[in-house]
């Protein structure tokens, strides 16, 4: 089958590989036949994450079609279409019973791995390291999905796959990023990035209830999408930050604080990102942590700082203390993917939201190795990618 | 909702180009040179003439381990035109060991004065390829995206649609109906 295979930094190449098969009674094999690029991928292609080996198959954003199934699976027929969460989970697990489905305990097969390095392990995903279990991702033709019969979302026939795909992660990502924060119908909520999971994020904080919902970014095209769901908007290159949230906050700064941004924050010019900047290429530190620096500054006293934004290693320069004295809640993680999706499947069909609205640039697989660039250098206005094998 | 997305065709199916490889090669040799000129400045200025010019020369090395780390980053093309422009520096130093050598000083300074020659017509095509290919790949930018809300229903009626749904593991919130049940 033809798949994107990570070769090393920057190098994704289409390759022809092996077709997947079942390995274990509980696996399930699927055709691929819609998946997206996401902005963590590219945490990948730059080789920002440990543990990727070349040869490694990515991606974990994909949808398809039942094709097969191990002698255990008893919730999956041939031919059901599914979306396929990123975080792989058991439904067993102490963690999975509590809903924190990106903690499983079970399914990262290099859980020894992970209890080093992370001190306790956390879920196998699809396509992204061998830190977290070494799955061969869903940029390809089929994908074997490992405890499938809880590893997957039912599409229903009146959902298209461009509504639906984004169930298995930016949704329920930028979704759990505003629930996490706690939204108040009072709250002013700042979202940082106003990418994929960005955009989903503030749809998310609308319905959720927000007053005010504030987004800063620096490329047009991103914040004309923001604002088209009603958001304010900042153009960090243009203002400054922080004295534009609190001048919509009457200086009491937001009450909510979202980075939807993560560990490769723009190097703009604040002396710190610049400095990362530098840090980070000469590896005296692994990530690049401006926004979160910006939110413990300007967020308001009490408030909490919700982190959907994917971070590796280490960040250096934190204002703790101006965390710890005004009482700031961290709420942070990966997702817990199908503890929000019965839910969010619901809304999108009563057309109460329609993820699809983020899709910019639709292409087959072997173009993928293109469009990496494309979307890295933020070319063409792209915003998210989907790919059709 | 996705009328307006558009199929890319004629995408390359690997993401690193010739010229992205050639660039990585140039940034690896940039980082070696550096580190020659400020490890051994002695050596290099006896070899070519320039004796008395040691600083300058650990100058260049630390302007070549610039180059070479953002030659090997994601944006090369800025870096290997700074690259160019260190190559014509470069030229010009080596000028004045050949004026100012001896037989043997001159014999070297020549030599570098071709390696570094060719080096600097391989550095000009590789950061004006670059900056081509970069240039094919940008498109349309600042496109508008203002028709896109996501609610078919419109953003007015979304708001609020699901007020109250945060779980109360989620619930981090101090409000002042908590505080009176709290109270209660």
């Amino acid at each position: 089958m033809k798949a994107l295979v990570w070769h090393g930094k920057q190098d994704i190449r289409c390759d022809t590989v092996p077709d997947p098969e079942i390995e274990d009674p509980k696996d399930a094999i699927i055709k691929v036949t819609s998946c997206a690029i996401c902005g963590s991928d590219l945490h990948l292609f730059h080789n920002m994450i440990p543990a990727m080996k070349p040869g490694d198959i990515i991606g974990h954003e994909m949808m398809g079609e039942v094709v097969e199934t191990g002698s255990a699976i008893t919730k999956l027929r041939k031919g059901e279409r599914v979306v396929i969460p990123f975080t792989i989970n058991c439904d067993e697990c102490d963690q999975c019973r509590r809903g924190n489905y990106s903690l499983c305990e079970k399914s990262n097969r290099n859980g020894e791995l992970s209890d080093k390095v992370f001190g306790h392990r956390t879920a196998g995903l699809f396509g992204y390291t061998h830190l977290t279990g070494g799955y061969s991702g869903g940029q390809a033709e089929y994908l074997r999905v490992p405890f499938a019969d809880s590893t997957h979302i039912k599409v229903p026939d009146s959902m298209t796959d461009d509504q639906a795909l984004f169930l298995g992660d930016i949704f329920p990502t930028g979704w759990q990023a505003a629930v996490q924060a706690d939204i108040q119908r009072t709250d002013v909520v700042a979202i940082w990035g106003a990418g994929p999971v960005g955009q989903m994020a503030i749809r998310s904080a609308i319905l959720l209830g927000a007053k005010t919902v504030v987004v800063i970014d620096r490329l047009p095209e991103r914040l004309s999408m923001a604002a088209a769901a009603g958001a304010e908007t900042i153009n960090f290159e243009d203002e400054s930050v922080i004295e534009r949230l609190n001048e919509l906050t009457g200086g009491r700064g937001p009450d909510k604080c979202i980075d939807c941004v993560g560990l490769e924050a723009h190097a703009g010019s604040h002396i710190d990102s610049m400095l990362d900047r530098v840090k980070q290429a000469t590896m005296m530190e692994s990530d690049r942590p401006h926004v979160l620096r910006e939110m413990i500054y300007v967020c308001r006293g009490g408030g909490v700082l919700s982190i959907p934004g994917v971070y590796g290693g280490l960040v250096d320069k934190i204002p703790f203390g101006m965390a710890m004295n005004k009482g700031l809640t961290f709420r942070m993680g990966q997702t817990h993917v199908r503890r929000w999706t019965d839910d969010l499947t619901r809304r999108i069909d009563e057309g109460q939201i329609d993820p699809s609205f983020v899709i910019t640039h639709t292409a087959p697989l072997e173009e993928g190795p293109g469009l990496y660039r494309v979307f890295e250098q933020k070319q063409d206005s792209c915003i998210k990618v989907v790919l059709k094998p | 909702m996705n009328a307006s997305s558009t199929l890319v065709t004629s995408r390359p199916d690997r993401t690193l180009t010739k010229t992205d490889r050639v660039a990585r090669g140039l940034g690896w040799f940039s980082l070696a040179l550096g580190v020659a000129e400020i490890v051994a400045p002695g050596k290099l200025a006896r070899a070519l003439g320039l004796e008395g010019r040691e600083r300058l020369l650990q100058a260049y090395g630390g302007r070549e381990i610039g180059a070479g780390i953002w030659a090997l980053s994601d944006t090369p093309a800025p870096a290997i035109w700074g690259r160019v422009a260190g190559d014509l520096v470069d030229l010009a130093t080596l000028a004045a060991g050949v004026r100012d050598g001896d037989e043997s000083q001159r014999r070297n300074a020549w030599i570098a004065l071709g390696v570094v020659g060719a080096i600097t017509a391989v550095d000009l095509f590789t950061a004006a390829s670059l900056t081509a290919e970069t240039s094919e790949r940008r498109g349309e930018t600042g496109r508008d995206y203002s028709d896109r809300s996501g609610f078919p229903g419109g953003a007015a009626k979304a708001r609020g649609t699901a007020e109250g749904f945060t779980p109360i593991d989620y619930q981090v919130t101090a409000t002042e109906a908590r505080k009176e049940m709290e109270t209660a």
